[in-house]
């Protein structure tokens, strides 16, 4: 389930900068993250930043080097509602649906900013706990379990949080907790969520947002 | 597959079942999972210390090592192991969650008169045969630094709990535990399909990261061997139903749990350490139960035959 759509060609084409198809369904995903595609869909850059990497100090995630298939989903999720923000939500609706392909896999090849790690909080600081063994009294495995080792995302359905900004890790638990983000498969996010404090919540998001990008092959 | 559905006929003569189709048989197709709830954990009698009160000293740091161990073991005990897996991804929570057979539950129970192997096994003996068996590799002398610090591990967290009691919340929950109707292998496809691919993967060979399990194989080289635990459809279905899909146990039904169950133990792994050249032979004296696929066919494969895994 879940898997990459398949991809279509023009996408890829425009791209790689390579030949050219029919004007009109050519996709610059560069200039839409630089410009817009004038039709309602912002600069992607002003608020995922230059590079991709998002703007910590707005909520704005990371883009740079998630899987493609999910950047995808999140915008179709956008679309149709399953995941509402005021914000992206107009965007990804003014998005056509090639247009959101192609944004998806132009992001999900930009390179991955470098990112030491911050101060990491100390390992058995309830934030690090939470994350590398989780709380099964509560039913609350440790994230990483799913996230990968140090937050490093697997595959197309378990996004990175290493390198997202812990405002916007808090928003998302938060936004499933509250419904306002309801696409997880299997329900496992809105299903853990439910499950947290606000203080966990809190000290959890710092531990994945101090973690190096990319992260160390020992983490936990 | 006609092995099995007579096989089941017979289990269930045994047991007294009748085999009418159940009632309301559940949708094979994956339900929906129900609202979010906070989760409530099972009520059971005895909670074993809090890792944080790991005792500092000499017996702490042996403790500790069993712990690691018992959630890394392919780094921990490498001479031993034959594939990926670890302890704690069958004994969930490193090895304190109830209902997947937890430390605390089978500490006080050995030494145990064991069937499998006709014979009295200590604590130390049953910790091997999860090393020859689940592991896929070869068992620990019991006086090595390994098996200390695992029984040390197990000590300590069975700390206060009674000897010689079965305990609610040990081993996985079997009791009682049948099928509707007899499992299914294309049900269960799509069970596996709904509710499992999203993290062990559509070839059902679990999702790794630099080389290492985060989603442990199901079947394949690098899964539990036949002589497995796991390979038993009724150990395999009460951990299926008590402990996956991962943080959402107890969601599939009955019937979802055995048809899965019997869907993954109908792959191929590899082959019993006890093999002895017949796959009719080895299954007439090791796996003559209908819990077993061992030896039968399935899906125009006999399963258990040496050519079957590459
Ligand atoms: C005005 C600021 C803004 C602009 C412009 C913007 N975004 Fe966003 N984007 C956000 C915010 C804020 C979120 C987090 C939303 C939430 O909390 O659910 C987000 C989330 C996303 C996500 C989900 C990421 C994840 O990890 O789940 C994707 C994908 C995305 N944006 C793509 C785009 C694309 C493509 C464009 C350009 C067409 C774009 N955004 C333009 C602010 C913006
Ligand atoms: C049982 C598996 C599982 C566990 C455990 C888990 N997650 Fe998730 N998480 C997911 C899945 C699946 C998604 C993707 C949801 C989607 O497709 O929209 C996700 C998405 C997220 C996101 C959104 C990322 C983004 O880019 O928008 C955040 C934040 C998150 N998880 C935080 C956590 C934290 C914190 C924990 C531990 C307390 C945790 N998760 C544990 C499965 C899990
Ligand atoms: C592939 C899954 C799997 C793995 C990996 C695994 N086990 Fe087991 N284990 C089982 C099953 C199945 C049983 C039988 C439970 C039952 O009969 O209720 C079991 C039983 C046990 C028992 C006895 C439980 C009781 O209540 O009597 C102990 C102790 C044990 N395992 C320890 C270990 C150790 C130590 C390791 C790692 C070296 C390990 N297991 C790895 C599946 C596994
Ligand atoms: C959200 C991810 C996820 C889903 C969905 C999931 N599992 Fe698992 N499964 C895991 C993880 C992670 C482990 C290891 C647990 C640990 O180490 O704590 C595991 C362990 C197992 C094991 C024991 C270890 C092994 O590899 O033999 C079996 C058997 C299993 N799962 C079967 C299933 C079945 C059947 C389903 C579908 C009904 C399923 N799982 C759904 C994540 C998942």
């Amino acid at each position: 389930m879940f898997r990459p759509a398949i991809r279509r060609l023009f996408g890829i084409v425009a791209l790689a900068g390579i030949g050219m198809p029919p004007a009109a369904l050519a996709v610059d995903a560069a200039a839409i993250a630089h410009a817009g595609n004038g039709r309602g869909a912002a600069p992607c850059m002003a608020c995922h930043g230059a590079d991709g990497a998002g703007q910590a100090a707005a909520d704005n995630p990371r883009l740079a080097g998630l899987d493609a298939a999910y950047l995808r989903k999140q915008l179709d999720d956008f679309a149709s509602g399953t995941r509402s923000n005021p914000v992206m939500q107009p965007m990804a609706t003014a998005l056509s649906e090639d247009e959101r392909h192609a944004m998806a896999t132009y992001y999900s090849q930009l390179p991955l900013a470098m990112k030491p790690a911050t101060a990491l909080p100390a390992p058995d600081s309830a934030g690090a706990v939470l994350a590398t063994r989780g709380d099964w009294s509560r039913g609350v495995p440790g994230c990483v379990q799913c996230h990968g080792p140090g937050g490093s995302g697997v595959g197309a359905n378990f996004p990175p949080l290493a390198g997202q900004p812990a405002s916007y890790i808090e928003a998302q638990l938060k936004a499933w907790q509250e419904g306002t983000r309801h696409n997880d498969p299997l329900q496992l996010m809105q299903h853990l969520s439910a499950a947290l404090s606000a203080q966990d919540i809190e000290s959890v998001a710092a531990w994945f947002a101090a973690q190096p990008v990319p992260v160390a092959e020992t983490a936990p | 597959m006609k092995y099995v559905l007579a096989a089941f006929a017979f289990a269930c003569g045994l047991t007294a079942c009748t085999q009418k189709p159940a009632p309301a048989p559940a949708p094979a197709t994956a339900a929906p999972v129900p609202k979010a709830v906070a989760a409530a954990p099972a009520p059971t009698t005895f909670s074993p210390p809090a890792e944080s009160a790991i005792p500092a000293g000499p017996l702490g740091d042996v403790i500790r090592q069993g712990r690691d161990i018992f959630t890394d073991t392919p780094t921990h005990a490498k001479a031993y192991v034959g594939n990926g897996l670890s302890c704690s991804n069958c004994h969930l929570d490193a090895g304190r969650q109830a209902n997947s057979a937890p430390l605390w539950g089978a500490y006080g129970v050995y030494p145990q008169y064991r069937k499998k192997n006709g014979k009295v096994n200590t604590f130390g003996e049953r910790l091997q045969g999860c090393f020859r068996f689940s592991m896929n590799g070869k068992a620990p002398p019991l006086d090595s630094a390994e098996m200390v610090a695992l029984e040390t591990y197990a000590w300590w967290m069975a700390t206060g709990a009674p000897v010689g009691k079965k305990l609610p919340g040990a081993g996985y929950p079997k009791a009682g535990f049948k099928p509707p109707q007899p499992p299914d292998y294309a049900r269960g496809e799509t069970v596996f399909r709904n509710n499992c691919a999203l993290c062990h993967g559509d070839d059902g060979l679990g999702r790794q990261v630099a080389g290492r399990n985060v989603f442990p194989p199901l079947w394949g080289p690098q899964s539990f061997n036949w002589g497995a635990g796991m390979h038993q459809l009724d150990n395999a279905a009460a951990f299926i139903k008590a402990n996956m899909p991962f943080s959402r146990g107890n969601t599939l039904s009955d019937q979802d749990a055995w048809d899965v169950a019997m869907y993954m133990d109908a792959h191929e792994r590899p082959q019993d350490p006890r093999f002895d050249g017949s796959v009719g032979e080895t299954r007439r004296k090791y796996h003559d139960t209908p819990m077993s696929l061992y030896g039968t066919e399935v899906q125009g494969h006999l399963l258990g035959s040496p050519t079957g895994m590459h």
